[in-house]
């Protein structure tokens, strides 16, 4: 089946002659071969979405179609590999990335394999046939896949397996060790699961304040300077899911330089291995065509099934989503589509909703639990929330951490706004906490979003009257604030010990604080002046975070205790 | 398909609006081809395929399409999207915004060429930039330093020196001892700024280290569209063809927008924010994100664009969308430009991202980066005292507040102030840095080591050298 070209507007290339070309089938344009999409069917003509550079491309070249919908390679050179954003290798591809010249796999690569199914044995989808032996410490298991099942006739040997082998034969199917999945079309599962475990992300503000359940949603609104790029960094290195997928979307280079130098240095704290092996990295930085940039999103969440249908947790970390919101304006008003909200189409929200619906925290078809956690970078223009992404983004997650200009002006990191952000997760995360041995953790929270709120009306009181002009006590709360801005909510990402922290490390710098805030309180009640307790030093408290470890609680409270015989000596 | 024969001309032009044409009859055209248009009169004119449908073809042109007619319009197509040479022959040229020579010169030789519209780099091997490349100019190398692969902008707005200072960096920047060039495009500039420009840049220029390319602002706007890829395409080749560090100023990215703006509303396509086309991130990132280095390359190449925000807004779309894209940004401030500093950088405002990777222990000086934090904290302790000042009254300013007022008269007049020709080693940077860092107690500098004080601090010292300077 073999069409020609008619017109070509930039990424937008029409097609005569394709027949029997389906919606979302791959087509080979030009000489190249440049891979496109089928994303409009009218008459004879089939509108094709082409996903590199189309300079040279003429009407009169030659159209292939290939049959099969966009679709992603899924094996075991996936962790610690570097993909563009339709899932092929960037090792081996050149420096300079023409038309043409990144390959659909790399070589082929063997990886030592343990069967574990007889032959002769009835299997269903899901089921494992296989272990594999990869970089990491992750098992990497063979499924059956979906849609197959029956006898298996033979299987592969113990020993070295080669990427495109076939593991076993399922019911007249031929299973290989690395399968392909259409990204668009999300991996079955069994059945959804309650969301109800926290993912500890190892930054203080949002374990304590904002938590995300495995298989939930976040979005990360921030404009440029926010740091939003460093706060999705951390998520990536310290957050305690077993495979992060990575999807840097029209993102920079150079910081995809740096992640990618980052994690093959740092060690995974819970097994000892590199963290690179249990990354996968999507690149499709913003020099890279824009229209891979829409295909990216759907690459990572593929790529995230695929593992939570071994029975791992993942998270998937898009950064950023407007740059693919972008993409799909862009096609849109090529194709002449009607434009809604500033110039996006008009299902811009249905297409955000379809890609956080995603995530999950599921039964698997093997019947193993595994969840896919979602957490989106959104890039407001101007830093206007109101924009149409992060507006529609905002309806469909389940927690919202907004980056805050002002605290990034101030070097308040990470940015998070704590009057800006929530999390729909945190009540049900309450009890999972008290559950896992820290009943306070709710109440907890409660006062420390309550701390928060009070010294924020104060301090745009005391702007006005001056602070000096506030009574004792509501003094204290103005302090108290300070404090856990200081002491809680700020956290180095360059520190070697405050760069993650430990869920109680956390609990006990936050305990901390509350057990100073209410004895500054006693004292003034007592009648010591708010200015003397003001003028204490307070560095036992503030640098206790960076001067103990990323999990040493016992050390905070010996710090509070320094802290809390200082403040003893001011009674008369 | 084979290539085109080049030979064929057409001219059947159907229409002209705006900066673009069509013509009709075309065969075997690809689209961002590279066409030569000529008229009857003679005149050449070259233009850009931007879409191709059958037999029809729309070219933007990029001289505009003033004086034509379509009956008297005749097209060749290249064949291929355009290229350029690339090599050693640019350097100290002077070229017009296609890249042109206007300075008597003969054409740049084209052994080899490049196209324009670059390709991506892999990022895979991209090797992260390290090192720095030093202006000369004390508030950039001391706060914001620029580093050899990085893109850092200059904000401006109306009526600052924006210009004169890219022109400085252009003129002054080094990387030690490496073979360094710069190539500085200028865009949509004043005839008067032209000349200041290329008065500045002549020593660099003499020295075989300048590639130049002027579009005035009487120049087409549309050609503004090519210039930019022009110098990035040069560029790249110096750096990873030739092994040189280069820096490219692109000066000024929003007059390179407006031309981006000009041509897609003459095209009908639906505009984003502020009537700019829904692309523009993309399209400036293809152009900011040329910068960088290569694993096994020793050259780097580093982007120094120069915008204005309209009505000083930084969330106009052109700003804003750069700021997303690039590494950091350089402000500057009418209100120092109004109190006489030169340049006026808002160092607080400021940002460099990569300043942690190309400055510290055996890049600038092992004492750089924490007495930079440090500054920047006083600074941001200043400028609070100055708003309570404004409500208070100085004289109900603490002891301590008011050293805070005198940090920062000393850090702008003597750190942040210098002549317009003045090329400040590092060394001295620091060192002024440190004479301003002086004029607080001690004890208020609680970045710094004890050991880093015991060296450098010198309270006495700074006031006569601040008395000195004035």
């Amino acid at each position: 089946m073999t069409g020609r070209l008619v017109r070509v507007v930039g990424p937008l290339v029409e097609v005569d002659g394709l027949s029997g070309a389906t919606m979302f089938e791959v087509v080979d344009l030009g000489p190249d071969g440049i891979p496109g999409e089928v994303v409009a069917i009218r008459g004879g003509t089939a509108t094709v979405q082409a996903y590199e550079y189309t300079g040279g491309l003429r009407p009169g070249d030659a159209a292939v179609g290939r049959g099969h919908p966009l679709s992603a390679r899924l094996g075991p050179g996936l962790l610690g590999g570097v993909f563009d954003g339709l899932l092929r290798p960037l090792a081996g591809a050149p420096v300079r990335l023409a038309a043409g010249a990144v390959r659909e796999s790399g070589p082929p690569g063997s990886w030592p394999l343990t069967p574990c199914v007889e032959v002769g044995a009835l299997v269903e989808p899901g089921d494992l046939l296989a272990t594999v032996t990869t970089a990491g410490p992750l098992a990497h298991r063979v499924l059956v896949p979906p849609g197959v099942r029956g006898r298996v006739a033979a299987v592969a040997p113990a020993g070295p397996c080669a990427g495109d082998a076939v593991v076993a034969q399922v019911g007249g199917v031929a299973v290989p060790l690395t399968t392909t999945w259409p990204i668009r079309r999300p991996r079955p599962s069994a059945e959804r699961l309650d969301a109800a475990q926290a993912l500890r992300t190892g930054q203080r503000v949002l374990d304590l304040l904002f938590p995300v359940a495995r298989g939930s949603t976040a979005a990360v609104p921030g404009g440029f300077g926010t740091g939003k790029t460093v706060l999705l960094q951390q998520l990536a290195k310290w957050c305690d899911a077993d495979v992060i997928v990575y999807v840097g979307c029209g993102e920079r280079g150079n910081e995809m330089a740096d992640v990618v130098a980052d994690l093959q240095e740092l060690e995974d704290p819970r097994t000892g291995g590199r963290l690179t092996d249990r990354t996968v990295i999507v690149a499709n930085t913003s020099d890279m065509p824009m229209m891979a940039r829409e295909a990216s999103i759907y690459a990572g969440a593929t790529v995230a099934e695929y593992f939570r249908d071994m029975g791992y947790d993942v998270v998937v970390i898009a950064d950023s989503t407007s740059r693919w919101a972008e993409a799909l304006r862009e096609f849109a008003s090529r194709t002449g589509a009607l434009p809604a909200e500033e110039g996006f189409p008009a299902d811009l929200a249905s297409a955000i909703a379809a890609f956080y619906e995603r995530a999950g925290r599921v039964r698997t078809l093997g019947g193993r639990e595994g969840s896919v956690t979602v957490v989106g970078a959104v890039s407001p223009p101007g830093g206007d929330l109101a924009e149409p992404v992060t507006a529609q983004t905002q309806r469909f997650v389940r927690c919202v951490w907004t980056l805050d200009r002002d605290l990034a002006y101030a070097r308040h990191y990470p940015a998070v706004s704590w009057s800006g952000s929530f999390s729909r997760d945190a009540e049900r995360l309450g009890s999972w906490h008290a559950r896992q041995g820290d009943p306070a953790w709710a109440r907890r929270r409660a006062e420390i979003g309550d701390l928060l709120a009070e010294a924020d009306r104060l301090s745009a009181l005391a702007e006005l009257v001056g602070a000096g002009a506030l009574p004792g006590r509501e003094r204290m709360v103005l302090l108290a604030g300070r404090l856990l801005r200081e002491s809680v909510l700020q956290q180095s990402a360059l520190s070697a010990t405050d760069a993650t922290c430990d869920p109680a490390k956390a609990a006990a710098l936050a305990d901390a604080v509350l057990a100073v805030a209410d004895r500054c309180q006693q004292l003034v009640d007592a009648g010591v002046p708010a200015a003397m307790v003001e003028e204490t030093d307070f560095t036992p408290l503030v640098r206790a975070r960076e001067e103990v470890g990323p999990d040493d609680a016992a050390g905070v409270r010996a710090h509070l205790e320094t802290m809390l015989a200082r403040l003893t000596e001011l009674l008369p | 398909m084979t290539s085109l024969d080049s030979s064929v001309e057409y001219g059947d032009v159907r229409e002209l609006r705006g900066p673009l044409l069509v013509v009709r009859g075309v065969r075997g055209v690809g689209w961002d081809e590279f066409v030569r248009v000529r008229l009857d009169s003679g005149e050449l004119r070259h233009g850009l395929v931007l879409e191709v449908d059958r037999d029809l073809a729309v070219v933007q042109v990029l001289e505009g399409t003033e004086g034509m007619d379509p009956g008297g319009t005749w097209l060749r197509f290249a064949g291929e999207p355009l290229r350029v040479p690339v090599g050693l022959g640019w350097l100290g040229r002077v070229c017009n915004g296609r890249g042109e020579p206007v300075d008597g010169g003969p054409p740049i030789p084209g052994v080899t060429t490049a196209a324009v519209a670059g390709q991506p780099l892999n990022p895979m091997l991209r090797e992260p930039p390290a090192d720095p490349v030093l202006t000369g100019v004390s508030a950039i190398d001391a706060l914001t330093t620029l580093v050899r692969g990085q893109k850092l902008p200059i904000f401006s707005v109306p009526g600052l020196p924006s210009l004169e200072l890219a022109a400085q960096v252009a003129a002054q920047a080094t990387v030690g001892a490496a073979a360094f060039s710069v190539v500085f495009a200028a865009m949509g500039i004043t005839h008067a700024d032209a000349a200041t420009l290329r008065d500045v840049l002549e020593e660099r220029s003499a020295a075989g280290e300048l590639v130049l390319l002027l579009n005035t602002a009487d120049e087409p706007v549309v050609e503004r569209i090519l210039t930019p890829r022009i110098a990035l395409t040069v560029a790249e080749h110096l750096a990873f063809g030739s092994g040189r560090h280069v820096l490219v100023v692109m000066a000024d990215m929003t007059s390179y927008a407006e031309a981006l703006r000009e041509v897609s509303a003459a095209r009908g396509e639906i505009p984003a924010r502020r009537a700019y086309p829904g692309y523009l991130y993309s399209d400036l990132a293809s152009l900011y994100e040329r910068c960088g280095r290569i694993r096994g390359h020793a050259g780097s190449v580093t982007v120094l664009p120069v915008l204005t925000m309209p009505a000083g807004d930084i969330t106009h779309p052109v700003p804003d969308l750069t700021g997303y894209i690039t590494e950091g940004q350089v402000v500057l401030s009418a209100q120092l430009h109004a109190r006489g500093i030169y340049p006026p950088v808002d160092t607080l405002a400021s940002l460099s991202r990569l300043m942690r990777r190309g400055a510290g222990a055996g890049r600038t000086r092992a004492d750089h980066l924490d007495l930079a934090a440090q500054l920047l904290a006083a600074l941001d302790r200043a400028r609070q005292v100055r708003e309570l000042a404004d409500l208070v009254g100085t004289a109900a300013l603490s002891q301590t507040d008011r050293a805070f007022l005198a940090f920062e008269e000393t850090f702008e007049r003597v750190l942040v102030h210098q002549r317009r020709d003045e090329a400040r080693p590092l060394e001295e940077t620091l060192d002024r840095a440190w004479q301003a860092a002086a004029v607080l107690p001690r004890r208020e500098l609680t970045m710094l080591s004890a050991e880093l004080l015991d060296r450098h601090y010198a309270p006495a010292h700074a006031a006569a050298a601040a008395e000195r300077r004035g």
